[in-house]
């Protein structure tokens, strides 16, 4: 294709967007809708699941070992246990330690209580280790590993939390690919119907090009740079609405809900954006350009 | 050189078994100018969708340039619309664009560069008598001036065939008077002119060869001083 040929298609693409402004600016406010709802999910999933992350990881399993063990023995086994890849952290936690995190947490404040135990170590015996791990959906198979190292007495987990996480994510993954799946089939019908309609409206112009001998490729070309800019558009308004929107939406549920603040996490603009944007543009050139260039090769058959 | 052969054509969906052309034989030589004559039905239009490519037909073979039609590649077909010109009876002129811009629109949509268009484009609206309206959009032109216009359009790539579909259909009297005046003068130099018309008074007023058809039959084919060219 020659610089000029591609400058003419680019030129005539533009001007057809002028020529039919009310038109233009109609799918691009319609793609804009359907990218802004995108964008919005896309938040919305990105903090659920950054939410879910975050429990996840306070979400630990605890092994504790014979009590004929000594601690050498232990730590062998802890080094063992350390060489697994699922372990995100892991944290080693002597019967001493035991006791002493023990005591200070239920005899504040009552030392004296306490004082009857003197040197006699009432957790003798419950050495442990903490693990969290990088990923709570591979704690069944991680706790059967433990559980059949010999040594090993006992490992506490919360099997109930793990796959509540789980099937949560699950279901937050499934409804987010079913409403992207659900806003794309919408875009690609509105672009669809745009190109459509601008297809009819210079049939006589497609006509008689091809009739002086334009290619096909220069027939249509127009109409994808169309479909590609009006997507492009339809991307950049509600990124740029989502810039503003989003911090202003964080900031007001983080004032007016307290407890949700407390408890959770939100992320900040910068970290969601940048995955945002390159999601956004590629779904608005993407439905632009596939939009038309099936619309066109329908109604424009050379 | 335009050679027909044995052409037929059959429509058969829509118009279910029509025949719209029966064994129709001609040839048309570099330069000449010829009318396609009949009345509606006859099989006219159908001929110039065929010599356009825009339809194959049912049998036979055309043959223009030494490029047999049936045998061509899709992908050359623009470039073979290139070496013809084409002018409707409706102008198929774009509205929104000047007399300027829907000349040079056939050279645009070929590629070639804005210096040339702006040297070829007045040249050409100077041969058709145009060059004062060369700002104005087609309907603030009268039906002649509009068929100057497509005229000019369909000549500018310098075509080695115009083809002419009732150019004069929708003009009075003296605009298609003028009209077939300059396509005897574009005949003059050295483009070969075919014009389809069912009107007996243009064909009258120019001369020239005239093959008439009648329900998709070739029925004559007869220069001016009566010599049969039926070959």
């Amino acid at each position: 294709m020659r610089v000029r040929t591609f400058f003419y298609c680019l030129r005539q693409g533009l001007k057809n967007i002028c020529r039919n402004i009310w038109f233009s600016l109609a799918s691009v406010a319609t793609i804009s809708a359907c990218i802004f709802l995108f964008c919005l999910f896309f938040s919305i999933i990105a903090n659920v699941q950054h939410i879910v992350k975050n429990v996840e990881q306070t979400v630990g399993v605890t092994v504790l070992f014979d009590e004929d063990l000594t601690e050498e023995q232990i730590l062998a086994l802890g080094e063992e246990i350390g060489r697994r890849s699922e372990i995100r952290e892991m944290t080693y936690v002597s019967a001493e330690e035991a006791w002493d995190s023990f005591r200070d947490e239920y005899f504040a404040g009552r030392e004296e209580l306490a004082e009857g135990f003197a040197e006699d170590n009432p957790l003798a015996g419950s050495a442990s280790y903490e693990i969290y791990l990088n990923d709570i959906s591979e704690q069944e198979t991680f706790v059967e590993f433990l559980e059949s190292l010999p040594g090993v007495r006992q490992v506490n987990y919360s099997n109930t939390a793990a796959t509540g996480l789980i099937s949560f994510n699950r279901v937050v993954s499934l409804l987010s690919v079913v409403i992207i799946g659900v806003l794309l089939a919408v875009s690609v019908f509105l672009i669809n119907n745009t190109i459509s309609v601008a297809a009819a409206f210079r049939r006589q112009e497609s006509q008689i090009m091809r009739l002086i001998g334009a290619t096909n490729f220069m027939i249509r070309a127009p109409f994808l740079v169309e479909g590609v800019v009006i997507g492009l558009i339809g991307a950049l308004i509600p990124l740029a609405a989502m810039y503003f929107l989003y911090t202003e939406a964080v900031e007001y549920v983080v004032e007016r809900f307290r407890i949700l603040s407390d408890s959770f996490y939100f992320m900040p603009i910068t970290e969601i954006y940048p995955q945002m944007v390159v999601v956004a543009f590629i779904l608005g050139v993407g439905i632009g350009f596939f939009g038309s260039f099936f619309t066109i090769r329908k109604y424009l058959r050379v | 050189m335009i050679e027909i052969r044995k052409l037929n054509k059959t429509y058969e969906n829509g118009r279910a078994g029509s025949r719209a052309l029966q064994d129709i034989n001609m040839e048309i030589d570099d330069g000449e100018f010829v009318f396609i004559m009949g009345r509606s039905g006859a099989g006219k239009s159908t001929l110039l969708r065929l010599l356009l490519k825009e339809t194959e037909p049912t049998s036979g073979r055309i043959i223009v340039n030494d490029m047999n039609l049936q045998k061509m590649p899709r992908r050359y077909v623009p470039k073979y619309r290139r070496k013809l010109g084409v002018v409707f009876q409706d102008f198929r002129l774009l509205p929104d664009r000047t007399v300027f811009e829907n000349v040079a629109f056939a050279q645009r949509v070929i590629g070639v560069s804005s210096r040339h268009i702006r040297e070829s484009v007045p040249e050409m609206l100077k041969l058709v008598g145009l060059s004062a309206r060369y700002k104005s959009l087609p309907g603030q032109l009268s039906g002649g001036e509009q068929q100057r216009v497509a005229i000019a359009r369909a000549l500018i790539n310098r075509p080695e065939v115009l083809l002419a579909d009732e150019p004069t259909g929708n003009l009075d009297h003296g605009n298609a008077a003028e009209i077939m005046k300059l396509l005897g003068q574009i005949n003059q130099l050295g483009t070969t002119v075919v014009v389809i018309t069912h009107s007996q008074e243009i064909v009258d007023q120019l001369g020239g060869r005239v093959i008439t058809l009648d329900k998709g039959r070739l029925i004559s084919d007869e220069r001016k001083d009566g010599v049969d060219m039926r070959r």
